[in-house]
């Protein structure tokens, strides 16, 4: 770690990466899922609607793209602002 | 071979194979008998730390619960998925980085507090002690099923197992064990579930087939689902019956109760890196994602069979005579899981919404074990959905009996009641407290809260109330002061617990209990989602207390800057 400058830095950038992330975590479940299920009600999939599927089976996907993401991300980061592990 | 022959051979054959890893990884040293030597690579880690994961509760319990629940159980399927991502971003790294063994570890240092520390013990312990109630439910159901004993002796075989490996091999053997009990259940879970799905609509894929066209209408699953359901009386399948508020309270608690149990967190420890521990985070959600699509293909799927073979002309005809009913509903009737009670005296099996007219009643938690049954498929596949229910309940009961354990005697004794007490002495009293804690669960698990998915739910909620919050504010506030986190936990547990205790009876007595879940305390949030709210005032108990006494001491400060870099993760592991 070079400075306390470049350290609150990182951990800024790391925040708002954690931030994208949760936000497109919380619409694809409580949102797509729950909340927005009424409004999505008209769009169909095998035989029921696109609330359904986000419920059983699409925030679920969401999620595993999510993990790998931010894994790749902040490993890139890490190099970015010489903190990775050697 | 008769079906009881075949299920004891394969049930034998899995479990001589856990219990020949678990022998030849036998555990030496006390560091290795906590975190596996912190070798373990991540796929290795995640794929264990899905076997660990999937329980009674995901494996026996869940599809079932979502057969008779429909879409208005998402939450479980959700929740018990989007918890790796708060782990991952949230959790998983900054603890790696910290490099202890256990989580009341890090919230006694964080919170610079022996108060703290013992919370966060009381805390886990309650939460993993609920949770293994829920898992030797479901061994119970399994054993008293296959090995044709009554659910008693079913749950006494299984605790003497779960205490054989736990007690001998330590994490080590368990990290191996699981890897070999991962890939025996998710063999398990999938293969019965390709045979149906393809019966029922030519798709392989049970994901696929869920979403696919009934080969028997022509028209899709689960509108012919909704159809049939509606002939008897039922809510549609994917209609939502929950208020929106309950969902939502309870898919936050199930998510926020993953990142904060800790037989799942201490998984992080093992693994080499920072950057290990996100990827682990990813690959356990992989391996569990497999089980997690299968599992609502696998509920649709057995309730479409479960009413076409009750009704077998269809449901606008007259339903099955009990004098004909197949063998799995008298092979169930026995174990008393399941019962017929012939009310208007006609012989026939009516299977309806309305309760007083019903005879047919199926607890939830046979579902997944009875479904290659009721599909009729081959002998083989029901030996090998046994063998897949035990390995999951048995290889998370034993995470959790390890969590249990190490937090007695490393959180407990060593660091508080003696700091003298030799290796060989902590080691002895984790595997008496390992004990301990079997016996509790065994004797409540005979009398459970619940069906096995929702004890363990109960469980996720106290998580979720009391470790979640004081983890999470431990790495992102450097001003949560120890008061604050000890007030905060305080706050979550009791409240939580309390809750659940007034609709589930005092510590889980039957009749003892004030409110049910049907009309519960407060709006419509039932104990299960109660762990959200706890979850709430732990916050914002903590944020105020904190903000009203001392700030934290400078090293506190520092030790929160050095936990958020991965810099430096293996110089602080002390040994």
């Amino acid at each position: 770690m070079a400075s306390q400058q470049d350290s609150s830095a990182y951990w800024s950038k790391n925040i708002s990466i954690i931030k994208g992330c949760l936000i497109v975590w919380f619409v694809s479940s409580f949102g797509m899922a729950i909340l927005l299920r009424p409004l999505l009600s008209g769009i169909e999939v095998g035989g029921t609607d696109l609330g359904f599927w986000f419920a059983q089976q699409g925030s679920i996907l969401v999620f595993l793209v999510l993990i790998f993401f931010y894994a790749w991300r902040m490993h890139k980061l890490d190099v970015e602002y010489g903190v990775d592990e050697e | 071979m008769d079906q009881f022959t075949l299920n004891l051979l394969v049930v034998g054959a899995t479990f001589a194979l856990y219990i020949g890893i678990a022998i030849w990884a036998r555990a030496g040293s006390t560091s290795e008998f906590y975190a596996a030597g912190r070798g373990v690579h991540p796929v290795v880690n995640g794929m264990a730390t899905g076997a660990d994961w999937m329980s009674a509760a995901s494996f026996i319990s869940m599809a079932g619960i979502i057969a008779f629940g429909g879409y208005n159980t998402s939450a479980y399927l959700m929740g018990w998925t989007g918890g790796y991502v708060l782990l991952a971003m949230l959790l998983a790294p900054y603890l790696r980085k910290f490099g202890k063994f256990t989580v009341p570890e890090f919230i006694g240092d964080r919170f610079y507090s022996q108060t703290a520390r013992t919370v966060a013990v009381i805390c886990l312990i309650v939460a993993s002690l609920t949770y293994v109630i829920g898992q030797m439910t479901g061994v119970g159901v399994a054993f008293s099923r296959f090995l044709e004993v009554d659910k008693l002796t079913g749950l006494l075989i299984g605790a003497a197992i779960v205490f054989f490996y736990a007690v001998i091999g330590g994490m080590k053997g368990i990290t191996y064990t699981q890897v070999a009990q991962y890939v025996v259940l998710i063999i398990a879970y999938t293969i019965p579930a390709i045979f149906i799905s393809l019966q029922l609509t030519g798709n392989a894929l049970p994901p696929m087939g869920l979403f696919s066209d009934a080969t028997s209408s022509g028209e899709p699953l689960l509108s012919t689902l909704n159809g049939l359901l509606n002939d008897l009386g039922f809510a549609n399948y994917t209609e939502q019956t929950d208020t929106t508020l309950n969902m939502f309270l309870f898919t936050v608690s199930l998510m926020i109760g993953t990142a904060g149990l800790p037989h799942v967190i201490v998984r992080f420890f093992t693994v080499p890196t920072v950057k290990d521990a996100r990827y682990s985070a990813g690959w356990a959600l992989v391996f569990i994602a497999l089980l997690y699509l299968t599992a609502p293909a696998v509920g649709a799927m057995a309730r479409l069979n479960l009413i076409n073979t009750v009704y077998p002309n269809g449901t606008t005809e007259q339903p099955l005579a009990y004098d004909d009913r197949p063998e799995w509903v008298s092979n169930w009737e026995q174990t008393g899981l399941l019962s017929f009670e012939d009310k208007n005296g006609d012989g026939l099996i009516q299977y309806v919404a309305d309760a007083d007219a019903n005879e047919f009643i199926v607890n939830r938690d046979i579902i997944t074990l009875a479904n290659p049954e009721i599909a009729q498929l081959p002998a083989w596949v029901i030996a090998l959905v046994a063998a897949g229910g035990l390995a999951a309940a048995l290889s998370t009961a034993a995470g959790l009996l390890m969590a249990i354990s190490s937090a007695v005697s490393h959180d407990l004794i060593k660091s508080q009641i003696n700091p003298e007490i030799s290796e060989k002495g902590e080691l002895l009293s984790a595997r008496v407290s390992m004990g301990v804690a079997i016996v509790i669960a065994t004797y409540l698990g005979a009398n459970p809260p619940g069906f096995a998915a929702q004890t363990v739910a109960l469980a996720f909620g106290l998580a979720a109330a009391s470790i979640f919050p004081a983890l999470m504010m431990g790495i992102f506030s450097k001003r949560i002061n120890n008061t604050g986190a000890v007030a905060g936990m305080v706050t979550g547990l009791i409240v939580t617990l309390v809750y659940i205790f007034l609709h589930k009876g005092w510590f889980f007595i039957p009749g003892t209990n004030s409110f049910t879940d049907a009309d519960p305390l407060l709006l419509s949030i039932k104990s299960t989602s109660f762990g959200a709210i706890g979850a709430l005032l732990n916050f914002i108990v903590a944020y105020f207390v904190s903000n009203a006494t001392e700030d934290t001491p400078q090293e506190i400060k520092e030790l929160v800057e050095a936990v958020r870099v991965p810099r430096g993760s293996s110089a602080a592991v002390d040994h």
